[in-house]
């Protein structure tokens, strides 16, 4: 194995390279134009997007592209490219409702557009990481990128916090999350994915392994939101701004999860009954006290937030899985779902918002079937989709998840999940019920074309996995990882 | 192509979709006369269009007819399948005629937002027949979920006073309950599959189709039938609603406007007896068997009738009263249905039909006096006897026939049911019977409240009579009744079939008949139990 990059490999590296290229040219440009063509400049970095999702189309075309590259750090596995897609729908879904946004904000957009590409091209790296050092390389890249990003309001107090807290506790997870590879380096001596599970499978578990697995364990499980490394969501989600509430809510933990799978899936699936009973209590957790806190909120956003809490819970049911292929599936349909339809849901407090509403209160959510009755019904839609009822993407998306609990062996989790969802709808319906039973002040609500779009991606999204879910559930055979 | 080869299922279902999507997109909001008359109209057609199954329905023939089957989700094994027997085809009328008179019966209570109202009541039509339809598990688990968003709906924008409560109520517990429900679906499709827990899968191909599984079910081991058992019961028993699951009941119906207490009354209460007679019986056959199982499901169908009964007694409430009355009316049905012998069976499958047509009539009588005095209170009326004579007319054959009189609907199921129970134990038929008698007594008060004596109040006075709109409505109702209790054989003959076939696979006698399956209601009456024997 040598570290000579090949030419064929800078095609396979093209999506990541375009989009660094990308955002480079995105913050020069900003600095010559100036606030007035920020409108430019978003839909600019949105058709870079564009192109790199071409690119990695066009990578999935590659003969020989599963094969790992750059020494083994690096592969482009059909699991890697759905995660790529997912990551850059994220994107395109985060600008388009950014650029109203970010055009009435007092602050420079272009930095903001260029670090969401950096923070893009983070998440892709950590989609192919396949060594545990670019993986964790790929995470930090887009982990700074997101810190800067929640304090983008430098001169409110509450983004300001956001930004400081999610950096302070982000550091310390990425330690963390550090200390534990290196304990496993330690022991395993090895950093390649692949490698590290053929030479585990033939040692016999040792105490420091297992406290490197639980470190990085632990990392993650910041990084996916899921209890008791939760307690920084509701404040970052609540004093960012919302289009990166919303990104932070979809695209990180999405790469969470990739990562959080393959690390599991490939190279730690012999070690299983000792991290499951964990995984297991954290999800149960996650779930019960997610949603159970989510009750109590009053502010859409902070309820949101706790209900992505929840939904971190269920997805663990799918790491669970693992000793089957369906607890991969689980996760993939799943956080394809969660997409669409939690990134669906807070657009439609963005479209609150932009119209000079409050849109973070209940309340403001108020007779919105009056103001506006399209709005009104595709958020009943996401959330319908969020508390798991058919034939919408979320009941698809947990079905799959459910089946992977009950087919490892762990009813009773899949127990309380199905009664937490059942509670998630008692929430989520509170919205459902200020738009449609409450009468509301103010007058008819208008969406900006970009907003629209957004909404109509995410509305389309939701419902066609709902009722057509084939297409779909056959991609995820072809996405299983190779162990 | 020939008639029958049309996809006829689907298009009944379907048809109140297309209705209400016709109205979203092209009749505007302030065209309110417009937007009823093809409400109306699509309910109508759809009733029409349905009516010929019972003609071409084959009531000699085993299994499930007018069988439609495409893929739908391939992957998992989830087909898009419609198929139905006689005790689903009954139904399914109930339904259309139902819906349609509930629609029609909302021209005047409904005043604002009525686009909305009328689209709500056609997509809940749709979901309704297409749960009955389903011979696909999945597909009934998606039916069975999306038909309690339009009932939130119907709740929470048209209801009473505390209907924000009573609607969200509504759907947690309907909601928790099939959830359950829904691990049973899993568990059965691993033990058809490649097994869990231990369980060794039977490796076939995955599937959920209801034929399959029934019989897949019906092989698992004792112990894994009574989870499942008790995973479906939670959804359905909440659904019922058994006793102790019951308390989200009085408030729905209290507060959804009349048509939704009457669907809700009518047909949705339904989908928990018709889960238990399609899925739980056949399915887990040793898991009812079980004495401790039965036993446990016979206590709470008592105590359901008993306590029912007594609750609805001090009610002041008018729909109140009728909402607690359904508890005890569907303890009868579940009685029937734990019988398990042919009498009790189909006695329980009589009686959902009759519960469905004389409290869908009660809750619409109710609604129509509401309407003129806006309050429920039964302490509000009185001496309506001379102020409405149709009225008073109507209601009392309706009350008639919800108390079980002879010669009317209610009768023939309760008896029939009596005689299953007294097949099985004499205490079972012993405190259902107490149920009868206090189910008399509260209708009998309430109508001597309401219509007997002066009018005391003087708000009374001048409350006009029926409509002709309003006798409309109510007079099918009145019809079905008089025309079950009269001569009930042609639907013991539709239900025969497939009640015969649950009944055996449960282990319990098939030979002997109800007593009114043969004759009359009026001549079985008249020979009385001694029938019951006679072969």
């Amino acid at each position: 194995m040598t570290f000579a990059v090949r030419p064929s490999d800078w095609a396979l590296l093209s999506p990541e390279l375009f989009l660094t290229a990308g955002g480079l040219i995105i913050l020069a440009l900003s600095v010559f134009l100036g606030k007035a063509k920020e409108e430019f400049i978003g839909f600019l970095s949105i058709l870079f997007v564009a192109i790199t999702a071409a690119l990695v189309v066009f990578v999935g075309t590659l003969p020989d592209r599963a094969k790992p590259i750059l020494a083994g750090a690096f592969v482009v596995d059909n699991f890697s490219l759905f995660f790529k897609g997912l990551i850059l729908l994220s994107l395109v879904l985060t600008i388009l409702a950014s650029v109203r946004f970010v055009g009435d904000a007092p602050y420079p957009g272009g930095e903001y557009y260029s670090l969401l590409l950096f923070a893009g091209v983070g998440m892709l790296f950590m989609a192919s990481g396949n060594n545990l050092i670019s993986i964790y390389v790929a995470l930090e890249l887009m982990a700074l990128a997101s810190y800067v990003l929640a304090g983008y309001f430098k001169g409110e107090v509450k983004s300001t916090e956001a930004a400081l807290k999610y950096f302070v506790l982000g550091a310390f997870s990425s330690g963390v999350l550090l200390y534990g590879l290196s304990l496993i380096y330690g022991v395993a001596g090895k950093l390649g994915l692949p490698e590290l599970a053929r030479l585990l499978a033939g040692t016999e578990r040792s105490n420091l392994l297992m406290l490197g697995v639980l470190l990085l364990l632990s990392g993650l499980l910041f990084k996916i939101a899921a209890v008791p490394f939760h307690v920084w969501t509701p404040d970052v989600y609540e004093g960012s701004p919302t289009p990166i509430t919303a990104f932070f809510s979809v695209g990180p933990k999405v790469a969470a999860y990739a990562i959080l799978a393959r690390i599991f899936y490939v190279a730690f699936p012999k070690f299983q009954a000792d991290w499951g009973l964990i995984v297991a209590i954290v999800s149960a957790a996650t779930m019960i006290f997610g949603n159970v806190a989510a009750l109590l909120q009053t502010n859409v956003k902070r309820m949101l937030a706790y209900s992505s809490i929840a939904n971190a819970g269920y997805a663990l049911l799918g790491v669970l899985g693992f000793s089957t292929e369906w607890g991969l599936w689980g996760i993939l349909i799943y956080l394809l779902a969660y997409t669409f339809m939690n990134f669906g849901a807070f657009t439609l407090v963005i479209l609150l918002e932009s119209k000079g509403y409050a849109g973070e209160s209940v309340s403001d959510f108020n007779g919105l079937a009056q103001r506006n009755m399209p709005a009104a019904i595709v958020m009943l839609l996401f959330l319908l989709s969020l508390a798991g009822i058919p034939p919408t993407a979320g009941f698809i998306g947990k079905y799959y998840l459910f089946t992977a609990a009950m087919k490892a062996g762990y009813p009773w989790l899949a127990f309380i999940a199905v009664l937490a969802s059942a509670v998630s709808l008692f929430y989520y319906f509170r919205i459902a019920s200020a738009m449609f039973f409450t009468e509301g002040a103010g007058s008819k609500l208008k969406s900006s074309y970009a907003l629209s779009a957004v909404i109509l991606i995410c509305a389309a999204g939701t419902l066609i996995i709902g009722v057509a879910p084939q297409p779909f559930v056959e991609v995820l055979k072809s996405c299983v990882l190779p162990r | 192509m020939n008639l029958s080869s049309l996809p006829i299922l689907s298009i009944i279902t379907y048809i109140p979709l297309a209705g209400a999507l016709l109205i979203v997109f092209l009749v505007p909001k302030e065209k309110t006369g417009t937007i009823k008359a093809i409400a109306t109209a699509v309910a109508a057609l759809d009733f029409v269009v349905s009516l010929p199954l019972w003609w071409m329905f084959d009531r000699g023939r085993d299994g499930y007819q007018f069988v439609e089957k495409a893929s739908w989700i391939p992957s998992l094994g989830v087909s898009y399948h419609f198929g139905i027997d006689g005790i689903s085809l009954v139904l399914i009328l109930l339904t259309t005629l139902v819906g349609l008179i509930a629609i029609y019966s909302s021209y005047s209570a409904i005043s604002d937002r009525q686009k909305e109202y009328y689209v709500l009541l056609l997509l809940l039509q749709t979901f309704m027949i297409g749960t009955f339809c389903c011979l696909d598990l999945f597909l009934f688990y998606v039916f069975w979920e999306v038909m309690l968003v339009p009932m939130y709906f119907l709740i929470g924008v048209w209801g009473g006073q505390r209907r924000l409560y009573a609607a969200i109520k509504f759907f947690l517990y309907t909601l928790a309950g099939s959830v359950l429900m829904l691990l049973g679906i899993i568990a059965l499709y691993f033990y058809n599959t490649t097994g869990f827990l231990g369980y060794k899968g039977l490796g076939a191909v995955p599937t959920f189709s209801i034929e399959r599984l029934t019989s897949v079910a019906q092989s698992m081991p004792a112990e894994l039938q009574i989870w499942l058992f008790f995973a479906f019961f939670l959804g359905f028993a909440i659904k019922v609603p058994m006793f102790p699951f019951h308390t989200w009941l009085p408030d729905a119906h209290t507060e959804a406007p009349t048509a939704g207490s009457v669907i809700l009354a009518a047909i949705l209460l339904k989908m928990g007896t018709y889960g238990f007679v399609r899925f739980s019986l056949p399915m887990f056959p040793e898991a009812v068997r079980n004495s401790r199982v039965i036993g446990v499901m016979v206590f709470l169908a008592l105590v359901g009738i008993v306590y029912g009964a007594m609750v609805t007694l001090v009610q002041k409430d008018m729909k109140r009263l009728i909402a607690y009355s359904s508890v005890s009316h569907l303890g009868y049905v579940m009685l029937g249905i734990f019988a398990l012998n042919m009498a009790g069976l189909q006695g329980g499958i009589l009686q959902m039909i009759n519960h469905g047509i004389s409290t869908g009539a009660l809750f619409l009588l109710v609604g129509i006096v509401y309407e003129r005095r806006h309050t429920r209170m039964i302490s509000e009326y009185g001496g309506l006897a001379k102020q409405m004579p149709i009225y008073a007319t109507y209601f009392l054959i309706v009350a008639l026939s919800s108390m079980g009189l002879p010669l009317l609907n209610g009768f023939i199921g309760e008896f029939t049911i009596l005689q299953g129970a007294f097949a099985r134990s004499f205490w079972w038929a012993f405190f259902a019977a107490t149920g009868i008698v206090l189910g008399a007594a509260y209708l009998l008060w309430l109508y001597q409240r309401i219509f007997f004596g002066e009018i005391t109040n003087p708000a009374n006075a001048k409350l006009p009579d029926l409509t002709f709109r309003e006798q409309l409505t109510l007079a099918p109702l009145v019809i079905l009744a008089l025309w079950i209790g009269l001569y009930p054989k042609p639907l013991f003959d539709v239900i025969r079939r497939p009640a015969e076939r649950i009944v055996q696979a449960v282990g319990g006698p098939t030979a002997e008949q109800p007593a009114m399956a043969n004759g009359s209601g009026a001549g079985a009456s008249v020979t009385g139990p001694g029938a019951a024997v006679a072969p």
